[in-house]
């Protein structure tokens, strides 16, 4: 059944074990669908190693590029300014970065950037826990350090270093969260 | 345009091999000549005959293929051996009648002409008719070849109990009959002999 079956002789016929066999195995350039395992073996190599390398330079690109951890030094507030578990909203690096900035204890001031790991909703400060809460998804952060505590956060919160001048506290670029608490 | 035949005049071939050069300078199969110039009868004639893939309409080398290999375009070119799949088993060199399909053992596949498939499906003649110098290898409209030469080109032939149409045509004096009757009747004829007259 070379016509496949559509002819005039073959419409509305089985067709015979030897023609059925045939299907699977047509001389017709068309109608050839097999994909043989060398083809596919190929296939499967060359798409994984694609992936594997596309991968590897993501990863090559990350660890040689200097992380962007300075950036202007801002003044932000006055060490008066704020009382113990207060909170001033302030915007940095630039203006579409927002910011917070959590006085902690007399001598303790900390400041991450407001918008939570997960899909960036404002994260607001928990006087009793100590602790960011996203009120999205209910992702939680350590608000001394910026560790994820629960939720889904998949990364801590990124952190500005602070610096204190003449009674004055200066933001002076992204830190990372686990550096020494300012 | 009217579509182009490729017709085969074994009487005008001159032995001048230049098919087999041309055949064998194309890229696509790597300076292996597709095209085979067979002596007729060495004894009696330096007759030679150019020797194409005459592109049946139902393949038997495709179909003795256990591989799968061998392929059949839309427009009836039967496809040289796929090389992933040709295992090299030779079955397509014993089936075909034509003599056509050759082992090629360097590199374990099956190798034969197809038409210069590059070529034809684009309009252009396939590389041994475009050198032949005596028109023995013909590219082109059967019209006009009608017009300029004599005899019959024919592209049906029987094969024993196995009847067999080509797309390629062959050229017989006008007085031969329309099917060619070839191989197994002489042969058939000679078991018949050889059981009557027992040696």
């Amino acid at each position: 059944m070379s016509c496949g079956g559509n002819c005039e002789n073959c419409k509305g016929k089985e067709p015979t074990p030897e023609e059925k066999w045939r299907e699977d195995f047509p001389v017709e350039w068309a109608a050839d669908n097999y994909v043989t395992r060398r083809d596919f073996t190929r296939f499967l190599i060359l798409t994984s190693g694609a992936t594997f390398l596309g991968n590897g330079y993501f990863v090559a690109k990350n660890a040689l590029t200097p992380r962007a951890e300075s950036g202007p030094t801002v003044k932000i507030a006055t060490l008066t300014e704020l009382p113990i578990g207060g909170v001033k909203l302030f915007r940095y690096p630039t203006e579409a970065d927002p910011a917070m900035l959590i006085r902690l204890a007399e001598n303790r001031f900390v400041a991450f950037r407001q918008r939570c790991t997960h899909l960036s909703c404002p994260v607001h400060f928990n006087v009793e826990k100590t602790q960011l809460d996203c009120p999205c998804h209910n992702g939680t952060f350590d608000a001394r350090t910026g560790r994820v505590l629960g939720g889904p956060p998949p990364r801590p919160l990124p952190r500005i270093a602070l610096k204190l001048e003449n009674g004055e506290i200066f933001a002076a670029g992204l830190a990372s969260s686990d550096e020494a608490e300012g | 345009m009217m579509q182009s035949v490729f017709i085969v005049d074994p009487a005008r071939c001159i032995g001048c091999q230049a098919c087999v050069q041309a055949c064998g300078e194309c890229g696509t199969h790597r300076g292996v000549s597709m095209i085979h110039l067979e002596y007729l009868q060495r004894e009696e004639t330096v007759q030679t005959t150019p020797q194409v893939c005459m592109h049946c309409e139902e393949p038997t080398c495709a179909r003795v293929c256990p591989a799968d290999a061998i392929k059949q375009t839309p427009d009836g070119v039967v496809q040289t051996s796929l090389k992933p799949r040709c295992v090299g088993c030779s079955n397509c060199v014993l089936a075909c009648p034509f003599g056509v399909p050759k082992y090629d053992a360097p590199v374990d596949q099956m190798m034969k002409c197809d038409m210069c498939y590059d070529r034809t499906s684009v309009g252009k003649k396939p590389m041994c008719a475009t050198v032949c110098p005596s028109e023995a290898l013909y590219f082109g409209p059967i019209d006009t070849w009608q017009k300029r030469r004599r005899g019959r080109a024919i592209n049906e032939f029987r094969f024993g109990k196995q009847v067999v149409k080509t797309q390629v045509y062959l050229v017989l004096p006008d007085d031969k009959p329309e099917r060619l009757e070839v191989g197994l009747v002489p042969l058939q004829n000679w078991i018949k002999k050889d059981k009557d007259n027992p040696r």
